[in-house]
């Protein structure tokens, strides 16, 4: 597969592991935090940490949108599509979210109708298809997934459309990150940045990071040459003292961003003044509503939606691992109370969560397995 | 967030400016690429899809660019392996 | 927005099901410490992470327990929501040494004979697709059932739950596709039943089938739990091409490929392997769940661990385009004409050859070996060189965007 293929090649790894290698200071540990679930799942699903010296650790942040949706907003979309008359359409990753009373796939169960789509578009297809039924769509993800849906939003209105909504719970990347670097508990040298969020919003709005807190950036592709040349980059800044914002995806991500992008979100949707995030609660200024203009498509407004708040579990200790605090397998209750089939907090929830992602695919003590190796 | 993957543009579809048909390889997917409407793609050139939209053109030159500096860095790898290795012998 | 309550405000209702598993929790950790001393975590961060990787496999072969109050659609996923369905509540109530091995087919004595028995249920949506339909895979898949028991399939019966509204041309089309593959099986439908349901209640057409076979009186018994070290894992050809294709057969995804099902009757094939080579330990079709949940199946009946390399596991180029573009494991992806064997390394070429000579098995690899720590787990070593786990899903792969 082209643009895949080239940049998994094993040779080049260990090329990049042993200059990465070569950058460590002896003594120091360092810890650089990737943002972004899917380079979560990507580190995990090729074992890119075993190519990473002892002293260098990956944190994962709270870069899973599926993953940081409260209970409570779990709940409201139940409810949603529980309505009368009402299809709600769902992202894959949703499905087995639960809130306080059960996920998607528990809800379909007892009779309520929730399809899996692949795109926001496929939702429209639904509402063409059925005029007699009220489509929701259950909005979900960071910059990468919000122009589509505000791209499906435009053209619903330009259909003029009558039976199409949105439930909407897209958030904003840079609040949840400037959250972790104000924790007190913060103990990060550098970060790994979003790469397809950077795609829309380009490599400007990270330079804050560098300037106000002197921590590195390197904007990283999902193949696992990216990763680890993205490790290269910010371990070659470590140690040439320097903290700047700097794009390792350049082959994708444009420095200012898409404009186009831009526009549609800003067409469409506005910033909310507060929205919970799990683990990490409530962020001011980091998920977007539907704006005014239009409320016809604003699912919140045209049913009643119940916006009770469920308290995070008091054993939940997902905002440590969130923020790098705590390993996943430190957790008090990992992969005893909380797995993947039943998970409590927002780490275990989608695949992409840091505690998953351990769990399903880094479950070993890697000091003993004998089998771990790099061939 | 992320699951962005790589595609070529096969077509556009007669009359609908915003749809382009998309291989995979060998799979193929009708995706909107209103979000490129700035400098839209041409049949042949790549770019990165996510839920049935194109987010961003591929630059190749850049992609080239990446893969020769890996490609530096392998080869130099390579020639030290085999420096240390040349060297072992007595 | 509407309703929220402000930041700080006292919380609301807690999740009750996160409280009892919680609870239970704490149950099954006193009960499992009771006497010993509370392991207090040293200062090493290896062995404190062996303590925890220790809790958590304790916890995993707990006895399995449904929570659910309903059954959804991860329960017929044949992953690990299955598995807990059939073990806590199948293998609990009518519990017997002949059923619990839970392997394809059970096996029999009868007068003399052994005899392997198996049944299987269609439900397949669409009930026509690329590469087949509903009615090649009622008979193939319970053929393959027999056949990887090491039986000589020979009769089936069929049973057939039919919409009301349902085209009888279709019904014609499905049972002529029946016969076709079971004369290339070479089995006979011998009895069978209908029902008709009203319209809205089976999705056209729903086929149950159970075959019986016979099994060589002197052949050793095929079975997972006789894996051991050293032996080999080999997959007789690409993986994945079932469920992709119905994936895509759905329309739903909109996607278009030239990719067809794999389903076939593997008993040929499965019989010139045995009569290669007598070093076969197990054989195992890769339905629902994939090879993935084969070889966790391997893993935890054996106590062994399974190590496979992700470059040996052949995967057509469109089935992984597909599965890339949705976000998805060709491992977890059903096929319904590949088998999973486990055979004495010292026997692996020849069984590889042996699959080879036969059509079906002209892509057929070794994937990997078994070993023996850690036991129960399933190793891959990436293309990319790292290794990581493969565990069970809960479910069905969903398509992920994320």
């Amino acid at each position: 597969m082209r643009f895949v293929d080239e940049f998994r090649d094993a040779g080049k790894a260990h090329a990049l592991a042993a200059k990465i290698a070569g950058l460590c200071e002896p003594g120091r540990q360092y810890k650089l935090m990737e943002v972004c679930g899917g380079h979560t799942h990507t580190i995990y699903k090729h074992g890119l940490e075993d190519y990473l010296p002892e002293s260098v650790t990956l944190v994962h942040g709270p870069g899973c949108p599926v993953c940081v949706i409260p209970m409570g907003r779990v709940d409201d979309a139940i409810h949603l599509a529980s309505q009368p008359d009402v299809i709600m359409t769902s992202f894959g990753d949703m499905m087995r979210v639960p809130g306080s009373h059960g996920s998607f796939f528990d809800a379909k169960a007892e009779g309520t109708d929730i399809r899996m789509v692949y795109s926001p578009l496929d939702s429209l297809k639904i509402a063409r298809q059925n005029p007699d039924k009220r489509v929701v769509f259950m909005a979900i993800g960071f910059e990468t997934t919000t122009p589509s849906t505000a791209m499906t939003v435009l053209r619903a209105a330009a259909e003029g459309l009558t039976n199409f909504s949105i439930f909407c719970n897209h958030v904003t990347i840079i609040p949840a990150i400037k959250a972790i670097l104000d924790s007190p508990d913060l103990r990060l040298d550098g970060f790994i940045g979003p790469g397809h969020v950077s795609t829309v919003i380009g490599c400007r709005p990270y330079e804050f990071i560098a300037r106000e807190y002197g921590k590195p950036v390197v904007v990283a592709g999902f193949e696992p040459l990216d990763i680890l040349q993205s490790i290269y980059m910010l371990m070659l800044q470590l140690s040439e003292g320097r903290s700047e914002v700097e794009n390792q995806y350049t082959r994708v991500v444009p420095w200012d961003g898409n404009l186009a992008a831009l526009k549609a979100i800003n067409e469409v949707m506005e910033l909310r003044p507060y929205f919970e995030w799990r683990g990490l609660g409530f962020i001011s200024h980091s998920a977007m509503r539907m704006r005014p203009a239009y409320s016809a498509f604003d699912a919140e407004l045209l049913f009643q939606v119940p916006g009770v708040r469920v308290a995070d579990p008091k054993a939940c200790q997902c905002g440590e691992v969130l923020k790098g605090v705590l390993k996943p397998w430190e957790c008090k209750v990992f992969g005893t109370a909380c797995t993947p089939e039943t998970p409590i907090g927002t780490c275990m929830v989608s695949p992409e969560g840091a505690c998953a992602a351990y769990y399903n695919y880094g479950r070993m003590n890697r000091h003993r397995v004998v089998e771990v190796s790099i061939s | 967030m992320c699951l962005g993957i790589p595609g070529q543009v096969l077509e556009f579809l007669p009359d609908q400016p915003d749809l382009a048909r998309v291989d995979v390889s060998g799979v193929r997917r009708v995706i909107n690429v209103g979000l490129l409407a700035d400098d839209p793609p041409e049949p042949g050139e790549w770019i990165l899809i996510h839920v049935g939209f194109a987010l961003s053109k591929i630059d190749e030159s850049e992609a080239a660019a990446a893969l020769e500096f890996l490609e530096g860095i392998g080869q130099a790898y390579a020639d030290e392996l085999a420096a240390l290795q040349e060297s072992r012998i007595e | 927005m509407t309703g929220r309550t402000a930041s700080g405000a006292a919380p609301g209702p807690r999740a009750g099901w996160v409280d009892e598993a919680l609870r239970e929790h704490e149950e099954h950790t006193k009960a499992e410490h009771t006497g010993a001393a509370m392991s207090r975590p040293t200062t090493a961060a290896p062995e404190r992470e062996q303590q925890v990787l220790d809790r958590i496999d304790r916890a995993r072969r707990r006895r399995p327990k449904v929570r659910e109050e309903r059954i959804t659609m991860s329960h017929g996923a044949g992953g690990k929501a299955t598995r807990t369905l059939v073990e806590a509540i199948f293998l609990d109530a009518f519990r017997n040494p002949l059923l619990e091995p839970l392997e394809d087919s059970a096996q029999l004595h009868l007068n003399g004979s052994r005899v392997a028995l198996t049944t299987d249920s269609y439900v397949v949506s669409p009930l026509f697709f690329p590469g087949g339909d509903i009615g090649d895979l009622a008979v193939n898949g319970t053929v393959n059932d027999l056949a990887v028991s090491g039986a000589t399939p020979l009769y089936l019966s069929a049973g057939f739950i039919l919409e009301e509204g349902f085209p009888v041309a279709d019904l014609n089309r499905i049972v002529a596709s029946m016969k076709a593959a079971a004369a290339v099986a070479g089995v006979q439908v011998v009895t069978g039943d209908t029902k008709v349901v009203q319209k809205g209640k089976a999705d056209g057409c729903y086929i149950n089938t159970a075959g019986l076979g016979v099994i060589e009186y002197d052949r050793p018994s095929l079975g997972v739990a006789t894996s051991r070290p050293g032996d080999a894992v080999i997959v007789s050809g690409p993986i994945g091409d079932h469920g992709v294709t119905i994936m895509l057969a759905r329309g739903e995804l909109d996607i278009e490929a030239d990719i067809v099902s794999d389903t076939a009757a593997m008993n040929g094939m499965i019989a010139d392997l045995l009569a290669a080579t007598t070093g076969v330990r197990a054989l195992r079709d890769a339905t629902r769940g994939g090879v993935a949940t084969i070889l966790n199946e391997v893993a935890s009946a054996a106590n062994v661990s399974v190590v496979v390399t992700e470059d040996a596991i052949p995967v057509r180029t469109e089935v992984r385009g597909a599965s890339e573009l949705l976000g998805i494991d060709p491992m977890y992806v059903a096929c319904e004409g590949r088998l999973v064997a486990v055979v004495d390394g010292t026997e692996a070429d020849t069984a590889l050859d042996a699959l080879r000579a036969h059509p079906l098995g002209a892509q057929a690899a070794i994937i990997g070996h078994i070993a023996e720590e850690p036991p129960g787990i399933v190793l891959l070593k990436t293309a990319f060189g790292g290794t990581r786990i493969v565990d069970l899903l809960v479910g069905d792969p969903l398509p992920r965007i994320c």
